[in-house]
């Protein structure tokens, strides 16, 4: 047998591609489980019928691109978008708008750029920001109201009949979500009043915060096992904390920080969309710059804009952004002085 | 320094980080566990003239020549070269191109020696007191010894031993690391022949007379870390055990963590007074100066599951590497790839019809289910799991993509040149992207462009210096003719004077 | 009407202190010659082969940068048009196949016995690498060539040969890795990339 000639190292490590997405699917079932408990089979059904889009999509575009389908299926990055897709969406979501976010964000975000790795934007976010756009009636009165609120929670058969068109959505079933009540109540009334109202529960979010809790706790067990860094969610914490705290004093005024922080999708972008390494910044200090770029533009948006979540806007700008940070946040290797920052050699 | 103070002493070296690393399995039980056996006589010998950094030596024999063992064959040549010598005593075949030991596959001049099973050594100077020598006269009989790094580099010893600048060496530092996986020679040697490493050390510190002496050993070989031990009692020379993790070997990063200082980019470990010496290059001065014994062999790791016989050699240099692992129970059908050197930074061998040579360290014939093949590659989804390992803290995911790119400028500006192809950044790849082959290809395309330049820097001005030669010899003809013109028309007016002058006169005559 | 008057008042001095300071530039920051000349003759190869259509490189330096196409150079190859491209910020075009093919590094090798010395060859030779004089044997310094051909044509006994450069054990590197995409999902094999 001829022998081979190949390049050094001859040895591989343990780490590849796919258990790293396995692992963040894994770890984002305690959020899922915490939202179907307080928000009904919506999320669920969502997450199931994304990931068959996604699927199918990728299939389907793999066979245009004359790529064999096994291999790249397999490294369940379709999986990880319609997942997170899935959570993101309001539980009532039509299913048409679920299909158009997930198909548009595999074969325009993804596979129009070049497949998983060459795509510049969070896939998952591109889908979610472009039926926001799009539907905006559907993606905001589409919020369940929490289970605990609800005289007759809707089983699973009604929601799935509500998701699929074939029964209209009832009043009582949806509401406003706590940022939203927060931010459009405060303008004409005091924080004390506006916490009273039942949205906000004992805590800080009634059902909110335990989803976020959820997504909290399989986002330390994926820094633990080392799938995504500690420099992103750091900075999309401190980002969104920081001003939070600094403003929410005047609680009367603005969304106070526990609000901010357990409320919302911010655990869920924390850990799971802002962490997405193909769109994100490479270095460490960029990535904590992202980071707190995507946190401060969260809660500007959420204070000042007219959305009252923008995890969604904020990670798209900050992916903008994310080439250039790198550029500027260059390690200092071994052997320099000073780290390289910039493009341009300087002597040139 | 107080020699007295034994190493064991309280007082503990700090010893400090170098970012990255890996922790691969070490696969050192299997063939550190026997003594070092002495390979038989090989039926001939291929001898490469380069077998160092730097120029190749220049032959000094014929073919049909005889010579005895330790006899010089070829000369260094150049400030950075190392001469060679014969192994055993023989006749000279030829001097012609053969394969060699290079990832290539390509060949390179070599001297053919058949053995003539007398191995009778030539004249030797031995020196019991190296302390009577002079550092020069020292320094000259580690070059006449043709002693070259023996970690795997090869850089010529002897001129390792002249600091640059005549600065003065704060630190000599002996590799004992050995951190990648499957190499136990220095091990094995340290273990049987610590008094011969020690011993070399002191006469190398008594050239560069340094302010401290400092062996830097992985915890994994506490054999090892005994016999060190116990050879530097009543020296000054000092025994640190450093945490096993790969590449605490690299020079680089040894010196970090023994020093906290950081070799700077574009400069060696001379520049800040660090000197870094191999065990198995110090053993060779010890018996180069004490016994006058030119390096002839060296200590090999035969290893990896094709190999029966898993363990350490002592090979004359020139033995045919099939040769030597057909000694040693080696089953080519089952052997899919032969490595010289470690499974992190080796060389796949094209053939092994190539000869052992001074910085053969390791000769590794992994089976396929021990070493299995690599993936397939995916994509990189810029996970940075490279940049957080890789030890020279550069971003390889970035290098990656500009050298994918073929945008070389930006791979410079980025550090390339400062990557060590230590191979920690394909080894952890969760894609399993061959990164090392893309830098070693953008690093040799950029050298390559580089000459070029050079070449078409010097063809322009050549173009130019004759472009200038033309126009000056094409004004000296002018010139020359325009002389000549006016020499004509100058004779011309005078003929034409005379003339008119004779005329004038006859004209008066009559 | 005053603001009128005020509006092109203060075009007007606009204008004027503007042209003051671009015709200060002008005189303080002038430039002997046009570097934009050296730059693009720094890129070419400097054969002086004459392929191109110009009398040697710097004439093809100077046409590009009169707006020549930069696509005419044989022995540069696809990475001279690429970096003249970059240079220009212009499209990087295929090599014109009018003015030749991009064939590896070659060097003159005379073959010595059959030399007559006439130095016709070293008339030709645009960078002076041929040795010799009259009716002395001619050689060619092979550090030196250029591989552009024109000795060739002028030898009256047709003893010149261009040969390929050897590339040695010195100047090999590792070629780039295979591409990514694979055939197909029954492909098994590993990735190999010879040198």
């Amino acid at each position: 047998m001829a022998l081979l000639t190949l390049s050094s190292p001859h040895i591989k490590g343990p780490q590849k591609t796919a258990n790293m997405m396995r692992w963040v699917i894994v770890m984002a079932l305690p959020g899922l489980l915490m939202q179907t408990v307080f928000f009904g089979w919506g999320n669920l059904h969502n997450v199931l019928w994304c990931g068959i889009v996604a699927i199918v999509c990728e299939a389907a575009i793999l066979k245009l691109r004359k790529r064999p389908v096994a291999f790249y299926l397999n490294d369940y990055s379709a999986l990880v978008t319609a997942i997170l897709i899935g959570l993101a969406l309001p539980p009532f979501a039509p299913w048409w708008v679920s299909l158009i976010a997930t198909a548009f964000a595999i074969i325009f975000a993804k596979h129009l750029y070049g497949g998983m790795g060459y795509n510049p934007f969070n896939p998952a976010m591109v889908g979610y920001a472009l039926v926001l756009v799009s539907f905006p009636v559907a993606m905001t009165t589409n919020w369940a109201i929490p289970s605990p609120l609800l005289n007759q929670p809707p089983g699973i058969l009604e929601t799935l009949s509500i998701i699929w068109g074939q029964t209209p959505l009832p009043d009582g079933y949806t509401g406003a979500t706590p940022l939203d009540t927060y931010k459009h109540e405060i303008a004409h009334s005091t924080a004390a009043t506006v916490l009273a109202s039942p949205i906000f529960g004992s805590g800080f979010s009634l059902g909110w915060e335990w989803v976020n809790a959820g997504f909290l706790l399989g986002g330390l067990v994926l820094l633990g096992l080392k799938v995504i860094p500690w420099q992103t969610p750091a900075g999309v914490l401190a980002g969104i904390a920081i001003p939070a705290f600094i403003f929410g004093w005047n609680a009367d005024q603005y969304t106070p920080i526990m609000v901010h922080l357990l409320s919302g999708a911010t655990m869920l972008g924390a850990f799971f969309i802002a962490t997405d390494p193909v769109s994100s910044s490479t270095t460490k200090l960029g990535r904590l710059v992202y980071g707190t770029g995507i946190g401060v533009l969260t809660y500007i948006i959420r204070t000042h804009g007219s959305y009252p979540d923008a995890i969604a806007f904020a990670v798209l700008l900050m992916n903008f952004a994310a080439p250039l940070i790198d550029i500027y946040t260059q390690p200092r290797s071994y052997g320099y002085v000073n780290a390289k920052r910039g493009a341009k050699p300087k002597d040139k | 320094m107080n020699s007295a103070l034994s190493p064991t002493a309280t007082r503990k070296r700090k010893l400090y980080e170098f970012s990255g690393g890996i922790h691969p399995q070490e696969m050192k039980s299997v063939s550190n566990q026997r003594a070092i056996v002495t390979a038989p006589m090989p039926p001939k010998l291929i001898l490469p003239l380069q077998q160092h950094i730097g120029s190749p030596g220049k032959a000094l024999v014929e073919p049909g020549q005889h010579v005895l063992k330790g006899q010089k064959i070829a000369e260094a040549q150049g400030r950075i070269s190392a001469s060679l010598h014969a192994p055993t005593s023989g006749t000279i075949k030829g001097l012609q191109d053969f394969p060699v030991a290079h990832p290539s596959g390509m060949s390179d001049l070599c001297i053919e020696l058949i053995p003539d099973g007398k191995d009778q050594w030539c004249d030797l100077t031995a020196c019991e007191h190296y302390e009577h020598l002079s550092p020069s006269e020292i320094q000259a009989k580690v070059r006449e010894a043709g002693i070259a790094g023996m970690g795997g580099a090869g850089f010529p010893t002897e001129v390792k031993l002249h600091p640059p600048h005549n600065d003065k060496v704060a630190t000599l530092i002996l590799n004992a690391a050995e951190c990648e996986p499957y190499i136990t020679a220095d091990d094995r040697l340290i273990r049987e022949r610590a008094h011969e490493v020690v011993g070399g050390m002191e006469i190398m510190a008594y050239v560069l007379q340094p302010g401290e002496c400092v062996i830097g050993i992985e915890d994994n070989k506490p054999e090892a870390i005994a016999a060190l031990q116990d050879a530097v009692k009543n020296t000054r020379i000092e025994v640190v055990v450093i945490p096993s993790k790969y590449p605490s070997g690299g020079e680089k990063q040894l010196v970090k963590i023994l020093t906290d200082k950081e070799v700077p980019s574009g400069k060696i470990p001379a520049d800040i007074g660090v000197m870094c010496q191999n065990v198995g290059t110090a053993a060779a001065v010890y018996r180069a100066v004490r016994f006058g014994e030119p390096l002839i062999s060296r200590i090999t790791t035969l290893t990896g599951d094709c190999v029966e016989q898993k363990g350490n050699v002592e090979v004359l240099l020139g033995t045919p590497v099939d040769w030597l692992l057909a000694q040693y129970g080696y089953h080519p059908d089952r052997s899919r790839r032969v490595i010289a050197g470690g499974p992190m930074m080796g060389f796949t061998l094209d053939s092994t019809q190539v000869p052992i040579v001074k910085t053969s360290n390791c000769i590794l014939a992994p089976s396929e289910t021990e070493l299995p093949l690599a993936s397939h590659t995916q994509a990189c989804i810029r996970c940075s799991q490279c940049a957080d390992a890789c030890p020279a803290e550069l971003l390889p995911q970035q290098l990656y993509w500009f050298a994918r790119a073929q945008e070389y400028d930006k791979a410079e500006h980025h550090n390339l040149f400062d990557c060590i192809e230590c191979g920690i950044c394909s080894y952890v790849c969760p894609s399993s992207i061959p990164l090392v082959q893309y830098y070693r290809h953008a690093k040799g395309q950029i050298k390559q462009q580089r000459l070029g330049q050079q070449k078409s820097d010097q063809a322009r001005i050549r173009f130019e210096s004759r472009q200038r030669r033309l126009e000056q010899e094409k004004e000296q003809k002018a010139a020359k003719r325009k002389a000549r013109a006016e020499a004509a028309a100058k004779a011309q007016a005078k003929k034409k004077a005379s003339e008119t002058q004779a005329q004038a006169d006859t004209g008066e005559n009559t | 009407m005053s603001v009128i008057t005020t509006a092109i008042l203060a075009l007007l001095a606009l204008a004027v202190s503007f042209g003051a300071i671009l015709g200060f530039a002008a005189v303080r920051f002038k430039v002997e010659g046009n570097p934009i000349v050296d730059q693009i003759d720094s890129l070419l190869p400097q054969t002086q082969c004459g392929q191109c259509g110009h009398p040697g490189c710097r004439p093809y330096a100077q046409a590009i940068a009169d707006g020549e196409d930069i696509n005419k150079c044989p022995p540069g190859g696809e990475a001279t048009i690429q970096a003249l491209a970059d240079l220009l910020d212009v499209e990087p075009q295929p090599l014109d196949a009018e003015h030749g093919e991009e064939k590896p590094k070659q060097v003159a090798v005379i073959r010595e016995e059959e030399c007559i010395g006439c130095t016709k060859c070293i008339q030709a030779c645009p960078i002076d690498a041929i040795l010799g004089s009259a009716k002395h044997m001619h050689t060619v310094i092979e550090s030196e060539c250029t591989g552009c051909d024109l000795c060739v044509e002028p030898c009256p006994v047709d003893c010149i040969d261009m040969l390929p450069l050897a590339q040695g054990i010195q100047s090999w590197h590792w070629s780039v890795p295979r591409k990514h995409i694979i055939a197909s999902d029954k492909t098994h094999s590993p990735e190999v990339s010879a040198s």
